[in-house]
């Protein structure tokens, strides 16, 4: 599987990291948020990434996303060690590389749908149109609509559109569906599919629903600020047949 | 009672709407303290005028009090003793008193410029029933020895002659010795003006008070007096004693008795006075409607910022009531704490400023007084700015459904209009464009922007304007309206001859007669005491201009009158006046007004000094001349019109000059650099204010762009961008506000002293607008350590 998907000779890991420890504060109110995870995602996985609530999860995407700094321990794309990498080298690799989708979808309020996705392509190299990402996400009729006209489920693939737009080899989703009914959730489900198929983006989906991890080629399922189980899924399910 | 405690247990349990108001007061501390500071700029002005205003009046009536100044004075040439007496007896009169006085020229070593003064009887024994002194020093001369004296003491300051020194000086054209025993401050010279002039100088005019007797056999009046000075029955009309003074002493050759108005000294001081209670009455009402429109916008916004936070509690239950309280009580404490800082403040700056007068006027001792209705008028004024402005806010944001309250609003859509089409100009950077994006969506936000900016700068130019004003005003009378560099006044008027003299002295370049004389002015009811002064047609040195420099003459027969002097006897060209001469043979006339025109400094009254002449009967006169000198030769001149007999008073323009500048410097100048500085803190509230509400409008969404990749830097351009544009935009709405003001200001303040012209000069306008870039610039630096520390997630864990 990884020789048909993979595009890196030196090392077929999209992610690796090694001893990863994440610790908020310090001394005896020290919240330790990661203990240790070793990881290793292959490029153009679909992975998903189960675990109770405050076992991690957030902090390890933020990590990975270029969002935050581990306390200890190491964080590998592509090889590249990220791990001290300076706030301008962050801010590259989440412009050029990294699609964000999360919970509360933060559009700008001001701004439409269009120039919501607009915003990225604009900082993008050779990124999709914005007619054609948020086509993607089955919303080009409602473009021209500010985010406060828009459902919750519309705003989130617009969210979507957003982070696709730029045709990023990793897309991060933080519980994109937290907030949605069923069949919302599938579609929103389906279109970060579509994008794992077409464009080939590495991707991690955060989810409190089970059921998500049918769709996944792995599952990584994470307790107490370490990596629990690691499961690769031989059989995926389309996005509407999953049990909700 | 234990069962009823219960209750009030749980009313004494913080409220956690409580605990929330004061998370929020610390979270917003800066901010709180910027506004605090526009309140407590709006109170220190207002309490700081009234202050200084109240204890300034207070201090002068005490002074005048306690030492007796007179409220009438009546010189003659010559008149008997006897009639103090019959001066008594006149009804009104609460005390008199005859005393000698005359022109002296002192002769101090090593001062080239020529000193005059007046010397002043005490009485031999006793304190003098009118006009006191004050001894800061020594002690009055003893009966019999005649050749004591008590000096002024900002002369002997300004000389530095001290008690038991000797000076000299020519009285009644003989030189005399006199040794100093004592050194005085007196209410009639708290500014020594010398006859004639405008400008109070303490080294060019001096004043000795000597006995009676020694000083009347000098000036060979004995058993006669030269002065009567009287003081008043409270309430009592003062014409009507003027009159019987008048009547009585015509026959001693009297020019007419003159209450306080025309006391030189108190005429001075009074002008001052009003020119501070004008901009007293005038600047802290704009100033504090400044500060409560400022507090209410910024107000405005913090509260729009917690549309949230509003509809959440409305959600959970809480009343609109609650809701509004709780944001009244969040703007009470910052109204409260710059109530706090602005009365103290104001308080203490008003007393300093009251010393600082004081010293300044030579006042004996200080009565600093504040009325309790200034501090109440100040915290009414902050309840209604603060509390009135938190209310309104909260009201608005509590109306709101709490499901509408806790979305944001979407923006209005301008797709279509011309500043969209500004935004999609593809010449523009994207981040530019998206600069104008924000500013055109959100424009409420950016008109407050805009609006606090624009009105902080507008108070800045409206208050420094004065300045500029002053600085015209004293060049358009120093060098146009008055050009000469001496002017010499005679003791009595002489003939064409000593004119001819004079122009023969060394040095002197070009020379003016002047023939000025004391008339009275009657049109209708109206009266006033002014000086009528002759001048040669085609005058250049000594003349009236207009506002645009321009000479105003008087063709044959007529007057040309100052427009402050025509609005008090509502005349206008073209009409008649009455004109008595107060001197000899006191003649009455009636004569046209040809012309009225504004001058800046002074009131003024002329017309051609042959036509003068010819009026007065007499030959070709004059009672003083202007001169142009060579700057290399005044030494010479001046030694000359030192050893020249007759001469009452020298002055020297340049000097005067320079005494008015720094006159104004330290009486209007101290206000207006307060003033300024105020405008300036509110400035720093209002800009700095902006900026950082600006910066928590928009702390999410830029939060999310460096999310999505935007570097720092793009993410301040982004914000910094916008403020810059605000600014900017600012600045020339601020100019035309200012503008307007300072007209506002010319219009109201001018006093019989002087009229401030309505100028603006670009260095005001650089000044306010570098004063707000720089106010916004360091509030910009300040936000973008700010935006570099932006906590990404944070904010991704919160929607907004
Ligand atoms: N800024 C912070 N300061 C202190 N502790 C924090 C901070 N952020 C997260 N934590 C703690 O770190 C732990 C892991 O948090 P994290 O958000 O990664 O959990 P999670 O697995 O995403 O949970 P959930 O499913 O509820 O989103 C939690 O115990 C949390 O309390
Ligand atoms: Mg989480």
């Amino acid at each position: 599987m990884q020789d048909t998907r993979g595009q890196s000779s030196r090392d077929t890991a999209c992610f690796r990291t090694r001893g990863l420890t994440k610790v908020y504060g310090s001394g005896a109110s020290a919240v330790h948020a990661l203990r240790g995870v070793d990881l290793e995602i292959p490029e153009g996985d679909l992975v998903v990434l189960l675990g109770p609530s405050g076992s991690g999860k957030s902090t390890l995407l933020n990590i990975l996303g270029g969002l935050d700094r581990p306390t200890g321990g190491e964080f590998l794309f592509r090889g590249e060690d990220l791990t001290r990498a300076s706030t301008r080298a962050l801010t590259l690799y989440r412009r050029r590389h990294v699609g964000f989708v999360f919970q509360f979808y933060n559009l700008m309020p001001s701004l439409t749908a269009r120039e919501n996705v607009e915003l990225v392509t604009e900082i993008a190299q050779n990124g999709l149109s914005a007619g054609e990402a948020l086509e993607l996400v089955g919303l080009e009729k409602r473009a021209d609509h500010f985010p406060a006209e828009l459902s919750g489920g519309e705003q989130q693939r617009v969210a979507i559109a957003r982070a696709i737009a730029k045709r990023p080899e990793v897309m991060l989703c933080d519980e994109p569906t937290g907030a949605l009914d069923s069949a919302t959730g599938i579609r929103v489900l389906q279109a970060l599919k579509t994008v794992n198929e077409t464009l080939g983006a590495t991707t991690i989906i955060i989810t409190h629903n089970a059921g998500v991890a049918d769709m996944a080629h792995r599952v990584i399922t994470f307790s107490d600020g370490q990596v629990g189980n690691v499961r690769v899924n031989t059989e995926r399910a389309n996005p509407e047949d999953l049990a909700w | 009672m234990v069962g009823g405690g219960r209750f009030d247990m749980a009313r004494l349990v913080p409220r956690k709407l409580d605990r929330k108001l004061l998370r929020d007061l610390w979270a917003t501390k800066m901010q709180a303290i910027a506004i605090a500071f526009v309140v407590a700029a709006g109170i220190a002005v207002h309490v700081v005028a009234a202050g200084m205003l109240d204890s300034l009046q207070e201090t002068r009536r005490a002074y005048y009090d306690r030492y007796r100044f007179a409220d009438v004075w009546a010189p003659v040439v010559r008149a008997p003793d006897r009639l103090l007496a019959d001066i008594r007896d006149i009804p009104g009169v609460a005390a008199a008193e005859t005393r000698v006085t005359s022109h002296v020229l002192f002769d101090i070593p090593g001062m080239d410029a020529p000193a005059s003064g007046q010397a002043i009887s005490l009485p031999d024994s006793g304190r003098p029933a009118v006009n006191h002194i004050h001894l800061s020093e020594g002690r009055l001369p003893r009966r019999g020895q005649r050749d004591e004296a008590v000096l002024l003491d900002a002369f002997a300051r300004a000389h530095g002659i001290a008690v038991g020194d000797t000076v000299s000086l020519t009285l009644h054209g003989g030189r005399e010795s006199l040794r100093i025993v004592g050194i005085a401050l007196s209410p009639e010279h708290v500014y020594a003006v010398a006859p004639g002039q405008l400008v109070p100088d303490a080294r060019l005019f001096g004043v000795v008070w000597m006995g009676r007797e020694a000083l009347a056999q000098a000036v060979d009046r004995d058993g006669a007096f030269t002065e009567a000075v009287v003081t008043l029955e409270p309430g009592y009309p003062e014409a009507a004693v003027t009159g019987a003074l008048d009547r009585l002493l015509a026959p001693y050759g009297a020019p007419g008795a003159y209450g306080r108005e025309q006391q030189i000294s108190d005429a001075f001081i009074s002008s001052e006075i009003t020119q501070l209670s004008t901009m007293a009455r005038v600047l802290p009402p704009i100033f504090l409607a400044v500060a409560a429109f400022l507090v209410n916008v910024v107000l405005t916004r913090l509260v729009a910022m917690e549309r949230t936070e509003i509809g959440l509690l409305k959600a959970f239950g809480y009343h609109d009531g609650d809701v509004v309280w709780h944001y009244v009580k969040f703007a009470g404490a910052i109204g409260v704490l710059g109530l706090a800082i602005g009365l103290g403040l104001g308080t203490w700056l008003g007393r300093q400023m009251a010393v600082l007068y004081t010293e300044y006027y030579h006042f004996p001792f200080l009565i600093f007084r504040l009325e309790a209705g200034v501090y109440l008028s100040a915290c009414l004024v902050t309840a209604l700015a603060v509390g009135g402005g938190g209310a309104l806010a909260a009201w608005r944001a509590a109306r709101l459904d709490p499901a509408v309250a806790m979305r944001a609003p979407p923006p209005p859509d301008y797709s279509k209009s011309i500043g969209a089409g500004l935004t999609r100009w593809q010449m523009l950077d994207r981040q530019t464009r998206m600069v104008f994006r924000q500013i055109l969506r959100w424009p409420g936000r950016s008109a407050f922007t805009l609006a606090g900016v624009s009105v902080s700068g507008g108070l800045l130019i409206g208050t420094l304007f004065f300045l500029d004003s002053v600085d015209v005003m004293i060049d358009v009378y120093f060098n146009s309206a008055n050009r000469q560099d001496v002017s010499v006044s005679f003791v009595e008027p002489r003939s064409r001859e000593a004119f001819h003299s004079l122009r023969r002295m060394p040095g002197v370049i070009e020379a003016e007669p002047v023939r000025q004389v004391a008339v009275r002015l009657r049109h209708g009811a109206a009266e006033e005491r002014t000086a009528l002064s002759g001048v040669p047609r085609g005058a250049r040195l000594s003349r009236m201009v207009d506002l645009d420099n321009r000479s105003v003459e008087a063709p044959p027969g007529a007057l040309v009158m100052s427009q402050d002097l025509a609005d008090k006897l509502s005349i206008a060209a073209g009409d008649r006046i009455e004109v008595e001469v107060t001197e000899g043979r006191r003649p009455v006339f009636e004569l046209p007004v040809s012309a009225v025109t504004t001058t800046l400094v002074g009131s003024g009254l002329q017309m051609e000094i042959g036509d003068l002449n010819r009026l007065l009967g007499e030959g070709r006169v004059l009672s003083g001349a202007s001169l142009r000198v060579d700057a290399h030769e005044t030494r010479a001149l001046y030694a000359r019109l030192k050893d020249t007999p007759g001469i009452a008073g020298v002055s020297l323009q340049s000097e005067a000059e320079d005494r008015f500048v720094e006159l104004l410097d330290q009486s209007l100048g101290t206000s207006i650099i307060i003033y300024t500085g105020f405008a300036a803190l509110i400035a720093i509230g209002v800009v700095y204010n902006s900026v950082r509400i600006s910066f928590s409008e928009r702390e999410h969404e830029l939060a999310v762009l460096r999310v999505l990749g935007f570097t720092r830097g793009e993410v301040a351009y982004v914000l910094l961008g916008e403020i810059a544009i605000l600014t900017l935009l600012a600045l020339p709405v601020g100019a035309l506000l200012g503008t307007g003001l300072a007209w506002g200001f010319s219009q109201a303040m001018s006093s019989d002293l002087f009229r401030l012209p309505f100028v603006i000069s670009p260095r005001t306008y650089g000044y306010a607008a570098g004063v707000v870039l720089v106010i916004a610039i360091s509030s910009a630096l300040m936000i973008r350590s700010r935006l570099d520390k932006l906590d990404m997630v944070a904010v991704l864990k919160s929607g907004e």
